[in-house]
Order: structure tokens, then C-alpha cells, then sequence
């Protein structure tokens, strides 16, 4: 029986979108999408790795990685949540959701939990601006939050990663 | 308690619904490639994406580039704050835009088509795809398309990942290319030089769709409505103090008044118009029309209720900026930063009439001097608001924030 590790893993599922392309450098966002989805964080090791793949310098990895939003290197939860904080959503009272959310998850804007279950974070505008405030949970969309909203989406959440715990499953890896 | 999350957003008479896909298309097909160009060009089609260039001059420039392949790409980066008129258009009327990305295609010779679908509508990623697989099945995307030897085309959707600044064109190539999205020195532009350094379009989702409702319904049809520069009908995303928010179309050269009407925001003390980047129209100048010749947008509409705090709303728009700004060039950089404090400063009732002036120089600065629309409008709202709602601002009390 061969032993598969995580680097092994990581390696193949990084070459198998760089295949796509031809290795070509227009893969690299791609890849560090599914990285992070899968991985949760891009570590150095990831960056070095995909560097070497593409055969690009790492910098070029860490420059982009950092630049995006969705693709911050850092580890992040299992589940993402990240509420709007531009216009439409302030008017539409994203300031108490914010502070009912911060709450219930027991986290700051911009922390994540000790067991990597969530984080939470501001984003900016979501395009739900007639139905504020919005916000993300990994690739879903909850609008016209309110108190008792806000508490089912995270009391759902929780229910999720008490019963799978916070890895991502390995159906979606 | 379950949790709902239907998408709820009320749509108010769209033309696009009464279109049937396919009918544009097959006219198209018919035409010669120059023929498809003089048509779209006669329509005088602006880019719905807010910037309003001509989409049969920018259709035009591609078509005469030699170097191949060519590419035409959809700009679904709608990230500008108050707009979601393209997440309906995606959801509900995909077949129109791929069916003007295919006539595109066909009128400039483009043999691939990318769709740059912005990280935060990711879970359309999978509608889209099966949109562009029936049709492949249908024999409208693939190979000798509509039986026309050599007219092969196909489609692709590549997802952002998070950055305003990528609705910019070139910035938009830079990403799928796997680079920052950073915006590039033009000229070269990207119909000479864009994705891959290849002659590429770049149309916004509802140009595109547009298009395809152009060739359905004929270019009279489309003239007979708008003004005379501002060709046509378009789609606003109505958001804010109003009593029904929700995407509507209206023609070019409706008053803001008339809009609000219809929304039902008549007590409005100002709209933001064309969103962070678009200005911000106080009462007494609602009887402005939006067209590209006087109020352009997007299609962006936030109203502003009486009870609304002008400094909170140019906070909330800098504060955007400041985390948007991809930090190339300085003007934008740091000069978003430094309108962002002095309107803490204004807040806290510390910021002199003559600090006040320099900023306005600032902005001035910004508006010239940054490289990309971005820095060029950010600037924008601040000055509208500095210079239509001074009394207010600078009669701020000092108070806790």
C-alpha cells in the first residue's frame, strides 16, 4: 500500500490544473483557488511548490496570493463568513448584524476560531444591495439579515462542523 | 428555523425577457462579418459597464487586427458598489450574452471566449457552464458554427478572486493571466494588444446582451428609444432609502426625478449615481437627465434618504477605496488614504476650511494624475459632496465616533 502524504497530494492536485494550460502562468489563480479551498491557507510550502510547478520565482506566488481577497495566504476556517460592509448594506443596518454575528461566532472581524472551524471577515460589496445586509458563507449568499437570521446561519453552521469537524471533507478535496 | 436563501431581487420589465434567444444569432449569421460591425455601429451601442464607449468602434479595431487568435471576453467583475443588474442578467438571461459574445466573435474573427465571473458570484459558475454546454450541444458554440466553415468558437468561465479593481479592462486581462490586477499603460489597448498580448474585446454582461436583442429585434427598434447620443434602454440596479428597490429598465435621458418616482424614493436628499465611482446628485439637481452626455452610470442607483449623513456616506465610499486601490501608482494610493482621514477630521469638526481646499486640490491631483479609472473617479463622490453639502459637512459638531 503506497502512503500518499499531504505534500504528495498537494503536488498532484497542483499539476493537475497547471496541465490544463500547458503550465502556461494564466493557470495560477486557478490553482490557488483550489488550494485554499481545499487546504484552507496557502503556506510557504504551498507557494514554493506551485513556484516550482509553473516555474515562476515564489515572490511571484506571494504577490499574487496577497493581492486578492479570496486568496489570502493565511489559514482560514472551514466556513468563511464574510458580511458586506459597503453602502447599500450600511443603510440597511449591517453595524447590528455585525455585532450579532461577532457574537455568536465569538469572534472578531478579521479572526479565526482556535479550532478552525470559522472566520470572520468584512467584504465589500456583494451585489444584494436591494436586499441588505448580505452576506457570504463560503459560496452561499444570506440577505435581508436580521437577529434571529444571523443566529440560524451560524447555529447551522456549527451543527455542520460538530458533525464532520472542521476538515474539508475528502469528497470535495 | 431554516434559513431562506432565495435570491430575492425584484426585476421590473425587462426587455431582455421578451427576447427569444437564438432569433439574434441566426440573423447574424446571415450577414457578412463587415455587415454584423455597420449594424452595431449604427445602433450607436455604448458599453453598459458605465465607461459608454462605442461597442461597434471597439467591435471595428479588433476586426482589423491581423494576429490571431483573438479573443473577446465578458466583464461579469461587477463590483461597483449599488450594482447587481448583471447577477440578474447571468442568472436569468445567460443565452443573450453568450449569444453576443458569439456574434462578436463572429463580426472580429475571435476564436475563444472568457467569461471573468467575479469570486463573490461564484455560485453562478455552475449555471453558466450549463448554459454554454447546451448550446454547444445546440451546434451554437463549438465548431462551423451555423454551418459557416472556419467559424469555430467556444467559451470558457474563469472565476476573480476577489478585487474591485479587475472590473478595469486591463487590470481584468492581468488577472487571467495570473498576475495582480494591475492595471496596464494604455496605449497598447487591449483590442491591439490584451489577453496573451493577443488583439482582444472586453464588453460588459449587458452589452452583450444588448447585442443579441439588437439583431432579434432591429436597429430602429433600439434607436426609437434613449436619447440621440445615449442610444436605447438600460438596466439600473435601484438601491437604498427607496420603497421598491430591485433592477428596472428605463430608457436614456429619464430624469433622476422620473426614476425616483418610479422607485418610489420622491423624499430623496440626494442619489448616488454610477456607484463608489459615480457622484453623488443633490435634490435641486434631480432634473439632470442620466445619459452618457450628462449623469452617466453604470446603472448604479443608491438613494439617499433625508435622514442620511452626507460625511458617513463619503466614509463609507472612501473606506472602500482605501481597500481597493491595487496600490501601483501614488496618487491613488495615498491620496484615498489621506481624503479618507480628512473626512475623520471633518467628522470630528477639526478640519479647517483651508485643509478643506487642499484636499479639493487632491482630489484634482487624483483625477489627472492616477493611471486607471480607479484613482480617476474615487475622488468623485467626496467632491460632489464637498461641493453641493458644504454647510452641512463643515457644520459638523465635534462628536464621539
Amino acid at each position: 500500500m503506497a502512503l500518499i502524504t499531504e505534500r504528495d497530494r498537494l503536488r498532484e492536485d497542483v499539476t493537475a490544473i497547471a496541465e490544463l494550460t500547458n503550465f502556461n502562468r494564466s493557470s495560477l489563480i486557478p490553482i490557488l483557488q483550489e488550494v485554499k479551498a481545499k487546504y484552507r491557507g496557502i503556506d510557504s510550502y504551498a507557494m514554493q511548490l506551485i513556484a516550482d510547478v509553473l516555474d515562476i520565482h515564489p515572490v511571484e506566488v506571494y504577490a499574487v496570493a496577497t493581492f486578492y481577497a479570496f486568496l489570502q495566504p493565511e489559514m482560514e476556517g472551514r466556513y468563511v463568513f464574510r458580511l458586506c460592509r459597503t453602502l447599500s448594506c450600511e443603510f440597511a443596518g449591517k453595524d447590528l448584524v455585525a455585532r450579532q454575528l461577532s457574537e455568536a461566532l465569538g469572534l472578531a472581524f478579521g479572526e479565526t476560531s482556535p479550532d478552525g472551524a470559522f472566520t470572520l471577515q468584512w467584504t465589500n460589496c456583494l451585489g444584494m444591495c436591494d436586499q441588505g445586509p448580505a452576506m457570504l458563507v463560503n459560496e452561499q449568499v444570506y440577505t435581508q439579515l436580521t437577529s434571529p437570521k444571523v443566529r440560524a446561519v451560524v447555529d447551522d453552521h456549527r451543527a455542520k462542523v460538530e458533525e464532520h469537524g472542521a476538515r474539508v471533507p475528502e469528497r470535495a478535496r | 428555523m431554516t434559513v431562506d436563501t432565495t435570491i430575492d431581487t425584484r426585476v421590473h420589465g425587462l426587455t431582455f425577457a421578451a427576447v427569444t434567444p437564438g432569433d439574434g444569432l441566426q440573423k447574424a449569421l446571415q450577414m457578412s462579418r463587415g455587415d454584423i460591425i455597420d449594424l452595431v455601429r449604427d445602433s450607436r451601442l455604448k458599453g453598459r459597464g458605465g465607461a459608454g464607449f462605442p461597442t461597434g468602434m471597439k467591435w471595428d479595431f479588433a476586426a482589423a487586427e491581423k494576429r490571431e487568435p483573438k479573443y473577446i471576453i465578458c466583464n461579469a467583475d461587477e463590483g461597483e458598489p449599488g450594482t447587481f443588474k448583471d447577477r440578474v442578467i447571468l442568472t436569468d438571461y445567460a443565452d443573450l450574452v453568450i449569444e453576443g459574445m458569439t456574434i462578436g466573435a463572429r463580426a472580429m474573427g475571435a476564436s475563444l471566449g472568457l467569461i471573468y465571473l467575479r469570486a463573490e458570484y461564484a455560485y453562478l459558475k455552475e449555471h453558466l457552464e450549463e448554459v454554454i454546454d447546451a448550446r454547444q450541444a445546440a451546434g451554437l458554440l463549438g465548431k462551423a458554427i451555423g454551418a459557416i466553415e472556419g467559424f469555430d468558437f467556444d467559451i470558457v468561465v474563469g472565476l476573480g478572486a476577489g478585487a474591485y479593481v479587475c472590473g478595469e479592462e486591463t487590470a481584468l486581462i492581468e488577472s487571467l493571466e495570473g498576475f495582480r490586477g494591475e492595471p496596464r499603460n494604455r496605449p497598447p489597448f487591449p483590442v491591439v494588444s490584451g489577453f496573451l498580448h493577443r488583439p482582444s474585446v472586453i464588453n460588459n454582461v449587458e452589452t452583450l446582451a444588448w447585442v443579441a436583442c439588437i439583431f432579434a429585434k432591429g436597429v430602429e427598434w433600439f434607436k426609437s428609444s434613449g436619447t440621440a447620443t445615449s442610444t436605447g434602454r438600460k438596466l439600473f440596479s435601484v438601491s437604498g432609502d427607496c420603497a421598491k428597490p430591485g433592477v428596472y429598465e428605463f430608457p436614456f435621458g429619464l430624469t433622476i426625478a422620473e426614476l425616483l418616482e418610479e422607485v418610489g424614493g420622491e423624499n430623496a436628499k440626494a442619489v448616488v449615481v454610477g456607484g463608489a465611482s459615480g457622484r453623488c446628485v443633490p435634490r435641486s439637481a434631480f432634473t439632470r437627465k442620466i445619459a452618457f452626455e450628462d449623469v452617466p452610470t453604470g446603472g448604479s442607483i443608491m438613494v439617499l434618504g433625508p435622514g442620511r449623513d452626507m460625511l458617513e456616506v463619503a466614509h463609507n465610499l472612501l473606506e472602500f477605496f482605501v481597500d481597493e486601490s491595487c496600490g501601483q501608482c501614488t496618487p491613488c494610493r495615498l491620496g484615498n488614504g489621506k481624503l479618507l482621514e480628512g473626512v475623520g477630521m471633518l467628522m470630528e469638526g477639526t478640519c479647517s476650511a483651508e485643509y478643506l481646499g487642499d484636499l479639493r486640490a487632491l482630489c484634482n491631483t487624483m483625477q489627472v494624475a492616477s493611471k486607471c479609472g480607479l484613482g480617476q473617479t474615487s475622488s468623485v463622490a467626496f467632491c460632489s459632496i464637498i461641493d453641493d453639502f458644504g454647510g452641512e459637512i463643515m457644520g459638523h459638531a465635534k462628536r464621539p465616533r
